[in-house]
């Protein structure tokens, strides 16, 4: 089962942790209705869309509000200390939470309690804290964009905010910077990252890229790369290997963004309608 | 204050991770600034140390204030409500660091974006209307967005005044270049 870890932008959301669905433009975890509009509800929208073409939909998520002082990441951190994961959880996914070095280190060392570690993917402000921690090695994706490759790129830069000019110009090729993040340790076994161009690498370099659908107003919607890390989890969650699955959702994902016919003022929540669509068409065109 | 249980506990830990640890440093033109900000940081329950500055940046006083770097807009926001402002702000991992200035601006024809360090805006030009926001990994993104998007740029609360982290800080930053892109427009 895949079970994904952030935050909503809403303080009467208490640390909630359970099975959630999708109904229209909400995600509704213990009958609790959450708009999904960006960030880590989109995230579980676009998971749920995928799961869905396969007859799945057990998604486990770890949720709390939060609006950027870190309460609710807290409550998050302090139950994934606590608590023990549930076995069936088998892939984890850390999304959206206050970058907190020392509370990352304590949720790492407990998952390597486990005698069974589920596949760990970070993005967004966890993804800081694991680049921040040196324990980038210890995650299987990565799903950084240009910006986020940069910081990783960057070994002193201790948030995106920080990253020096030389390595956040946009001459730099991705490659250039994916390998200087693995130089110094800080990615994951793969990367996924989105752009432009979508590259899916490993510490041997390039694995392959998707450039296709190009559509230019997907960069300014918020929450793009949200539906892609959830179109990703979706695919490890049901036992697709690593690279293959980010092929496929980098795929799916821009072609759910043209289905949409997107407007730099288009809404996330038209491009998670198109999933289904797309994923069934990708899969259909694999070999 | 829910920041000092945050900081508060991490005191040995944060020390050993050392320079990887996310910590910044305030420095001041004098030495009352650096207590009078000590003083105040203290009473609002920040974990907060005043230290000796590295030898990279000795323009300023002879004492820094040594802060955790995430919570940085917070923290700029309770000085400058007491009129006490600090002359750099810099991350312990590199004193010679600066925080992003490259802004990105892309024409999209009707809408405009522009983007700072992880964080773009993107209003449409005519009515000057926020309509999307998008990068960043903090938690006050999805707020920030959920408080910003559908108004105009002189409806809109500045991402300074309600944002929290480091992404709110670039937002800001974006927001104030698009304000002066819109001057000229």
């Amino acid at each position: 089962m895949l079970g994904i870890v952030g935050t909503v932008p809403d303080l009467s959301l208490n640390l909630t942790v359970g099975r959630v669905s999708l109904e229209a433009d909400k995600i509704l975890i213990q009958g609790r209705p959450v708009p999904v509009n960006r960030g880590t509800p989109a995230l579980i929208g676009a998971a749920l869309q995928t799961l869905a073409v396969f007859g799945k939909s057990e998604l486990t998520a770890f949720l709390a509000g939060d609006t950027g002082l870190g309460q609710g990441s807290r409550k998050i951190y302090h139950h994934l200390v606590h608590e023990d994961l549930a076995p069936e959880i088998q892939t984890l996914v850390f999304h959206y939470l206050q970058p907190d070095v020392d509370w990352h280190n304590r949720v790492l060392f407990k998952l390597a309690e486990m005698e069974n570690r589920p596949v760990l993917i970070a993005d967004a402000g966890f993804m800081y804290a694991a680049k921040m921690s040196g324990q980038a090695g210890s995650y299987d994706l990565f799903t950084p964009d240009a910006g986020e490759l940069a910081f990783l790129a960057d070994e002193t830069a201790p948030h995106p905010f920080y990253t020096r000019g030389f390595i956040l110009h946009t001459d730099n090729r991705v490659p250039d910077l994916v390998r200087r993040a693995y130089e110094h340790e800080n990615a994951a076994r793969y990367l996924l990252v989105k752009g432009s161009r979508d590259y899916i690498m490993d510490e041997t370099g390039l694995l392959s890229s998707v450039e296709g659908p190009s559509t230019e107003a997907m960069e300014a919607i918020g929450g793009t790369g949200d539906t892609l890390t959830g179109i990703v989890s979706a695919l490890i969650g049901i036992g697709m290997k690593i690279p293959e699955a980010a092929l496929a959702a980098a795929r799916i994902n821009r072609l759910a963004g043209l289905a949409a016919a997107p407007t730099p003022a288009t809404q996330i929540m038209d491009i998670i309608a198109q999933i289904p669509a797309a994923v069934e068409t990708i899969l259909k065109e694999a070999p | 204050m829910l920041n000092f249980s945050l900081f508060k506990k991490k005191k040995t830990s944060r020390q050993d991770a050392g320079a990887r640890a996310g910590l910044g440093i305030l420095v001041f033109e004098h030495t009352s600034e650096v207590i009078r900000a000590e003083k105040l940081l203290r009473s609002e329950g920040w974990d907060i140390k005043v230290m000796g500055p590295p030898p990279e940046i000795r323009t300023g006083c002879d004492l820094v204030v040594r802060f955790p770097l995430i919570e940085q807009l917070n923290i700029l926001r309770l000085l400058e409500g007491a009129r006490i402002h600090p002359q750099q702000v810099v991350p312990v991992t590199g004193p010679l660091l600066k925080p992003v200035d490259l802004f990105q601006v892309k024409d999209f024809g009707d809408f405009l974006m522009v983007r700072a360090a992880n964080m773009k805006l993107t209003i449409e030009k005519r009515t000057q209307k926020i309509v999307n926001i998008s990068g960043g990994g903090c938690p006050d993104v999805p707020y920030l967005a959920y408080e910003m998007v559908g108004k105009t740029l002189s409806e809109s609360p500045r991402p300074l005044d309600i944002g929290h982290t480091l992404c709110g800080y670039a937002l800001g930053l974006a927001f104030e270049e698009m304000q002066k892109q819109c001057s000229v427009l």
